[in-house]
């Protein structure tokens, strides 16, 4: 059958969403190198994404809806797939902001209290 | 809302429209390519960065695979692929498939149909509030002649005693039983079903009006001054063509012009599953009888207040019923047998759940619904092994592509699906011509059901309907599908190249199935043997009188009892009219299940167990029946019967009584002139006996011929007149009605009907059952035949190699027969061995319901096995055929 994700990836697919997201949002259009590109470098290396991972994760952002991808041309001329944030995507990394902002508050007051 | 729409797209990109391969393999080539070119970027050689790319990025076609299952919804996209596939397969065995999806429809269809039947007269909830609650009352019954039986009529008096015993325990409704009457709205006179029912019947079903106002208690008040109805719904539509403006109309009904007041809730069509209320009126409005001990002429029903058990409604009503009992044994002439008495005394009442309606339709056809369901079972079974033979025979033809799927990587599970998918295809469209055949099955069994009297019965294909189809075709799916399914699923790989066509455990299962189908199928023939046998029995058995053109009307006196000289100018009257030849009274006719029995004494001999029959016949009765005189002489005006006077002292009369009653009683000797007596409320009356006539049925077909005594009619309020027409009874019909009503406008014709219609209506649950009980053994039998022709067809192709090398090595035809039907011999024989065991333990089981046949008579068993034998040869004929003209030299080349 085919590959399932290993565990790890598990862990990343609800984070993985809210990173792709942001991602589109301050950089704008992009097509998913250059997402993975982004995502290593922010995380210095320690975030690296196979394409297993990242291209059925953006498949079903844009089956969602969140998400509008197109064919252009990359900077050196190239055909690429660039993905770009729908209004509804928009609206979703809002409230997943929120929800995450609330979560690590949590986490913290729960970690430092028992520390 | 964002997963539905996730899913939806999913969907979408399972049927087709998504991202093409190519168009996701130039994406993620594009990402490798970039992912190179920066590992290049840092120094390594152009092989280097792209093994780098690679092991970094995850490599394309495990990428394409996550692709594709996220793309579609991959148990769909396998789902319809199999759909593909299988339907396919079935298009490429048309003829098979054709045959199987027939069977199996007709099967499937049959018993919808008979769950529809059952479900409509047994088990649909009325559609009232917590119909869980309501219950009926009814008693067993003792008659004074020590019968029991179970009765559920109550009279008024009563129903006021009960209703003040149960207080406030619970809801006590009058609920009258559907009776057809006559009604005239504007000219027309036409004929609409009443009930009566009390004033707390509507509220206590918590039903709500469509329009106006339903009854309510001030419509109890006795006598009623008002004379109001509600119609149903259904009459609204019907006859009133939905008119907004009916409330306030009024028509005659009887003597009354009621008026419509409200109109009762859609789907309220009275309680009687057999018959649909027309209109509903105070039971108040019955007058007479609301102060007429003795006059039954409803059902009482019983809902139980919230917190109090039916059970303390029972013993609260029990108490009243001991008490009445002692008060009508305390009222009884000192004679009465005691045990009778004791038994009459300690009498239970009882209460049924009410919830899905009351009716002798349900008492009457409960059984044979029964039976017919477990024939129809049988049918569907053989159907089903009919199928499976099919798919077992296709499985181990594909056995080689089976192997093939499991070589290259297909799961034990995934050709499960795919068998039971192409079942499943299979059972779908045999559900559909099931829907189709039901769709017209079920209302030509209601018409079956109905003889002069419609059965109507509600049969909207709702949802239990559907559900109850969808169950069974899902059952029937795994019935016939899933051991071929297992069976092909468990070839190994290996299996695919050294493969053997037709597996020994193959064999058994064919062969296991014939049986199961042969036995099933002897079973169906021999039940339906007994049922037409018992038809054949019953219609033909002779009457003792002439049924044809007869006309019987039954007629009640409004006001006093009229004496016989009154009846006699009626029937005059009658007699005159163009197109009778002859016309008489009785107190009714035989085969209408009336009886009265009284015991007769002859002077020097022993009392004797069984009372004769008894009937009050006017003169001229014998000759409107047609039955012969053998001595003595007609009954005139002015013969009295053997009766009580005021003062309880026997006043002398004279009788008629039938051969079996003069050899019963007088061993044969001409009993004219003789005297016996008869007992009247235990005082032996004197009767001279004037005249014998020929024996004649009484109480209903099943009965032999007993001892009857005729004597003249008393003064009646009640009773048939009998007339005997020249042509078609029902033509002269209206013309005595209007007859009768000129000469005596207190004589109200109740029904009219012909004698015939009565011996008809006995028989009709006979015909119902020897009618569709003979359908099934025909399709039971066509079914077992295609199956066995099937089977053995495919045997020949199979073995024709093996075939050609004997018959080229000088084997005659006759070793070649045998050859072919050898193996099938058995598991016919072993089949119809059980099916013969099953239907004569069967028949003992409804022994009461034959007539003359025994599940043990010779004949009995010896039809069916001939039939089915007969079946089998046929069935077998071309394939061995076939067998036998197999030519050695083509066979051989061809391998």
């Amino acid at each position: 059958m085919a590959n399932k994700a290993p565990a790890k990836a598990d862990v990343l697919q609800g984070t993985l969403d809210l990173m792709v997201l942001q991602t589109l949002d301050s950089m704008g259009p992009q097509h998913g190198y250059a997402i993975a590109a982004r995502l290593e470098q922010v995380s210095g290396g320690a975030l690296q994404l196979n394409m297993g991972t990242l291209y059925p994760g953006l498949m079903r952002l844009e089956q969602r809806g969140l998400l509008k991808g197109s064919w252009g041309t990359t900077d050196t001329n190239r055909k690429a797939r660039f993905y770009a944030l729908t209004a509804a995507g928009k609206r979703e990394l809002a409230r997943e902001k929120q929800a995450w902002d609330r979560m690590t508050a949590i986490m913290q007051a729960l970690l430092r209290g028992q520390a | 809302m964002l997963t539905l729409l996730e899913w939806f797209r999913r969907l979408l990109g399972t049927l087709g429209s998504h991202r093409r391969d190519d168009d996701l393999e130039e994406e993620l080539r594009l990402h490798m390519e970039l992912a190179a070119e920066h590992a290049a970027r840092s120094g390594a050689s152009p092989a280097e960065a792209r093994r780098v790319a690679r092991v970094h990025t995850g490599g394309v076609s495990q990428a394409m695979d996550a692709l594709r299952d996220r793309r579609g919804l991959p148990w769909l996209q396998s789902l319809v692929s199999d759909i593909v596939f299988a339907s396919r397969q079935l298009n490429k065995h048309r003829g098979a498939s054709l045959a199987a999806i027939l069977s199996l429809g007709i099967a499937i269809g049959a018993a919808t149909a008979a769950f529809r039947l059952m479900d409509a007269v047994l088990w649909r909830t009325l559609p009232v509030a917590s119909p869980d609650r309501l219950h009926a009352l009814g008693w067993d019954a003792i008659t004074s002649q020590g019968d029991r039986g179970y009765r559920d009529d109550f009279d008024y008096p009563t129903y006021r005693r009960y209703r003040a015993a149960a207080g406030s325990r619970a809801q006590i409704i009058v609920i009258g039983s559907a009776s057809r009457q006559d009604v005239i709205i504007g000219t027309e006179t036409e004929r609409a079903i009443r009930q009566y029912v009390s004033g707390n019947v509507f509220a206590t079903l918590g039903l709500q009006p469509v329009l106006g106002r339903l009854l309510g208690p001030a419509d109890d008040e006795e006598p009623s001054r008002r004379s109001v109805v509600v119609i149903s719904y259904e009459y609204w539509t019907r006859r009133f063509n939905g008119d907004p403006q009916v409330v306030g109309k009024t028509f005659r009904w009887g003597r009354n012009v009621v008026e419509i007041v409200g109109i009762a809730p859609r789907g309220f069509t009275g309680t009687e599953p057999g018959r649909l209320t027309d209109f509903f009126a105070p039971a108040t409005m019955n007058t007479q009888a609301l102060n007429s001990a003795g006059w039954s002429w409803f059902r009482i029903w019983v809902r139980p207040n919230d917190d109090v058990s039916p059970e303390q409604v029972r013993e609260s009503i029990q108490t009243q019923v001991r008490l009445d009992r002692q008060q009508t044994v305390k009222n009884l002439p000192g004679s009465a047998s005691g045990p009778i008495i004791s038994a009459y005394l300690n009498e239970q009442i009882t209460l049924t759940p009410a919830g899905a309606g009351v009716s002798s339709a349900q008492r009457t056809f409960k059984r044979p619904l029964f039976i017919l369901a477990a024939l129809v079972v049988l049918v569907l079974l053989i159907a089903c092994a009919n199928v499976a033979n099919l798919l077992v025979a296709q499985g181990s033809a594909r056995a080689r592509e089976m192997a093939l799927r499991v070589s290259i990587g297909a799961g034990r599970l995934r050709l499960i699906q795919l068998v039971l998918v192409e079942s499943a295809l299979l059972a779908l469209c045999a559900s559909i011509v099931g829907a189709l055949f039901s769709w017209w099955a079920a209302p030509f069994v209601v018409s079956l059901l109905s003889f002069q009297e419609p059965v109507q019965l509600v049969l909207d294909l709702d949802w239990r309907t559907t559900l109850f189809s969808l169950f069974l075709t899902m059952t029937v799916t795994m019935l016939f599908g899933l051991a071929p399914a297992l069976r092909a699923s468990s070839v190994t790989p290996l299996g695919a190249v050294n493969i053997r066509r037709d597996p020994p455990a193959n064999r058994r299962l064919v062969r296991s199935l014939i049986s199961v189908q042969m036995a099933f199928c002897l079973f169906v023939i021999f039940v339906s043997g007994l049922f037409g046998t018992t038809l054949t029995n019953l219609s033909n058995r002779p009457l003792g009188f002439d049924q044809n053109h007869v006309l019987v009307m039954e007629v009640n006196v409004r006001g006093d009892k009229q004496p016989p000289q009154v009846w006699e100018d009626v029937a005059n009257q009658i007699r005159s009219l163009p197109g009778v030849e002859s016309a008489s009274s009785a107190m009714w006719v035989p085969l209408t299940e009336n009886r009265w029995r009284t015991p007769v004494a002859v002077a020097g001999q022993q009392p004797r167990d069984e009372a004769p029959y008894f009937l009050g016949v006017s003169p001229k009765y014998f000759d409107t029946m047609r039955i012969g005189l053998v001595a003595g002489r007609d009954f005139h005006i002015g013969d009295v019967p053997p009766a009580l006077g005021p003062d309880n002292q026997p006043i002398p009369g004279v009788g008629i009584v039938s051969e079996a009653f003069a050899r019963a009683y007088f061993d044969t000797t001409s009993p004219v002139g003789r005297l016996v007596t008869v007992n009247r409320d235990n005082i032996a009356v004197p009767m001279k006996i004037i005249g014998v006539v020929g024996d004649a049925a009484y109480y209903n077909m099943r009965e032999p011929m007993r001892p009857t005594v005729y004597v003249p009619t008393d003064a009646r309020s009640e009773a048939a007149l009998v007339v005997r027409t020249s042509g078609d009874p029902l033509a002269v019909g209206p013309s005595i009605r209007r007859e009768v009503a000129r000469v005596r406008a207190d004589f109200i014709v109740t029904n009219a009907a012909t004698q015939s219609a009565f011996v008809q209506r006995q028989l009709i649950r006979e015909r119902l059952l020897s009618t569709l009980s003979l359908f099934f053994a025909g399709v039971a039998l066509l079914l077992a035949g295609i199956g066995l022709y099937g089977v053995l067809n495919y045997a020949v192709i199979r073995e024709r190699h093996e075939i050609g090398v004997r018959m080229a090595l000088g084997a005659r035809a006759s070793h070649v027969v045998a050859r072919v039907t050898n193996e099938m011999l058995s598991p016919v024989g072993i089949g119809a061995v059980i099916g013969v065991a099953a239907g004569v333990g069967f028949g003992r089981l409804v022994e009461s319901i034959l007539f003359e046949v025994k599940a043990t008579d010779p004949a009995a068993i010896a039809m069916p096995v001939l039939v089915l034998a007969a079946a089998a040869a046929f069935a077998a004929l071309p394939p061995v055929v076939r067998a036998v003209h197999t030519d050695p030299a083509q066979t051989l080349r061809s391998e």
